[in-house]
């Protein structure tokens, strides 16, 4: 009689426990989903504006906003364009090109990059992604490479 | 005083008080050599008062959104009659309470409190310094300049390196894929709600604590003190004394926040680059200056995970601590935890002092 009284309030405690688990989850989904932000749709754009003709130095760059990210247009000492995401690969913050080194800085953690986006010193981890320089009339347009 | 007292006596009628006042009788604090010491996880609480006595305050004025809040904050430095001087005293509060709060932490850690039955303070107290660097860290990015941006896209990316869940937990306390308006509300509200009130259970465990098992006697000076136990009233000679070091500290951040108004800097803007310079609270600093010469790879494998995977079995350790050091658990002196801790505060000045002054 006593193990049968015994199963039966083991078997409640644990049905009782089950449906507050659940309860609890049940209230807890609906506070997860709504603190996680619903994802918004990344910017679709391939090209972009980045400058004017002769608005750069030689030996100069450039940040410009491409789509929600930003990106870096320099001009060589030759006079070539170059444009990388401005986004360093260690831990996102904006990059800027430094006249002194001739080379993309990043002001965060010391992370160097040559004009191929290759790391040539510090912690980033990976070079910065690239982009197709073009001019047209009087603008200078940055791509995603295909 | 017959005010007073028939106010005293009314509440007595209807509220038994008998406990607290025997208890506030019976309580003493041990006096020795380093009592000192004891004054300064007071000074702390008073520091979180004028937090948020000033928090409240500012809340009057600031607006948390990307297109107001840094022009909020430039109203009540500018236009509102004293507001330089509240937000420089929170500011400097906020600074000064996390430099009091280190000192208490290691004060404790070097007279070894965290001992047998004191685990359970040592690692409230833990908790609370991991909320007041939050609250730091929070706090930070409110009035959207360039470094608060930069400072909290560096901070959050950290966590995104936390394998498995890290995309999720950045995404939550950014509000999204990148720092934006969406991360300055949320940063808000992680200030101005979340952490206060977990802050307030926290504080409130620790504080009943501390009151229920006493002030720890370091195990160097318990035999000493056990000869000659010297004990002072904690109410009201130990108060009175404490409340010198909080007159002190009230004056000192009153000069602080006079001659040296805390700046606002230039508005947060999401496609400028990272200023030169730019830097983290000078808590962070150490760790900023670590992740510095961590190398992109170590062994194939991200160097920056396994440098904040690091990072993060050192708090545990830290948090940890009352349940290793087994010589001071049975009142023995440990000398190895006496080095851990010097290390780490030399390493912490050491790599402070190189970011500030001979670091590119």
């Amino acid at each position: 009689m006593k193990e049968t009284s015994k199963s039966r309030r083991t078997f409640l405690l644990s049905g009782l426990l089950s449906s507050l688990t659940a309860f609890g989850a049940m209230m807890l989904y609906p506070v997860w989903r709504f603190i996680m932000p619903p994802k918004v749709p990344e910017s679709t754009q391939n090209s972009v504006k980045a400058a004017k003709v002769n608005e750069l130095e030689p030996n100069s760059g450039k940040v410009f906003p491409f789509g929600s990210k930003p990106a870096i247009l320099i001009r060589l000492g030759n006079g070539e364009y170059r444009a990388f995401t401005a986004v360093c690969t260690h831990l996102q913050c904006t990059v800027q090109y430094r006249k002194d080194f001739k080379l993309i800085w990043c002001a965060c953690h010391n992370g160097r990059f040559d004009m191929n986006g290759n790391v040539v010193s510090g912690p980033p981890p990976l070079p910065l992604e690239r982009f197709e320089v073009a001019i047209s009339g009087s603008d200078i347009i940055v791509s995603k490479r295909a | 005083m017959d005010k007073l007292i028939k106010l005293s006596n009314w509440f007595e009628e209807r509220i038994d008080l008998s406990g607290v006042k025997k208890f506030a009788d019976k309580k003493v604090v041990p006096v020795h050599r380093q009592h000192f010491w004891y004054g300064i996880g007071g000074i702390t609480l008073f520091l979180f008062i004028t937090q948020i006595i000033t928090g409240i305050l500012l809340l009057l004025y600031y607006r948390p959104a990307a297109d107001s809040a840094y022009e909020s904050v430039q109203f009540i430095m500018t236009s509102v009659r004293y507001g330089w001087l509240i937000r420089s005293i929170h500011s400097w509060g906020a600074n000064l309470m996390i430099f009091f709060l280190f000192v208490h932490m290691f004060s404790t850690f070097f007279m070894k409190a965290y001992r047998k039955p004191r685990e359970m303070t040592w690692i409230s107290g833990a908790i609370l310094l991991i909320l007041a660097l939050a609250f730091g860290f929070s706090g930070y990015l409110l009035p959207w300049n360039k470094l608060a941006f930069f400072a909290t896209k560096v901070g959050t990316e950290m966590a995104a390196v936390v394998p498995g869940v890290g995309k999720h937990i950045l995404i939550f306390l950014r509000g999204g894929e990148d720092v934006t308006g969406a991360t300055l509300t949320r940063f808000f509200g992680f200030h101005v709600a979340l952490l206060p009130m977990t802050t307030f259970f926290v504080l409130l465990i620790h504080l009943i604590l501390i009151q229920a098992q006493g002030m720890s006697v370091p195990p160097t000076l318990e035999k000493e003190y056990k000869k000659n136990p010297k004990t002072m009233k904690f109410f009201p000679d130990f108060i009175l004394r404490d409340a010198v070091g909080w007159l002190a500290v009230l004056g000192l951040l009153g000069v602080l926040a006079a001659l040296f108004p805390w700046e606002l800097g230039e508005k947060a803007d999401r496609f400028a680059s990272a200023p030169m310079g730019i830097k983290p609270e000078w808590y962070f600093v150490f760790l900023f200056q670590t992740l510095k010469y961590i190398p992109g790879r170590i062994f194939s494998l991200n160097g920056e995970a396994l440098a904040i995977f690091a990072i993060g079995l050192g708090v545990l350790f830290w948090v940890s601590v009352p349940f290793f050091d087994r010589r001071a658990q049975k009142n023995l002196p440990s000398k190895v935890f006496t080095i851990i801790g010097i290390v780490l505060i030399i390493y912490i000045i050491v790599l402070t002092t190189i970011s500030y002054f001979f670091s590119s």
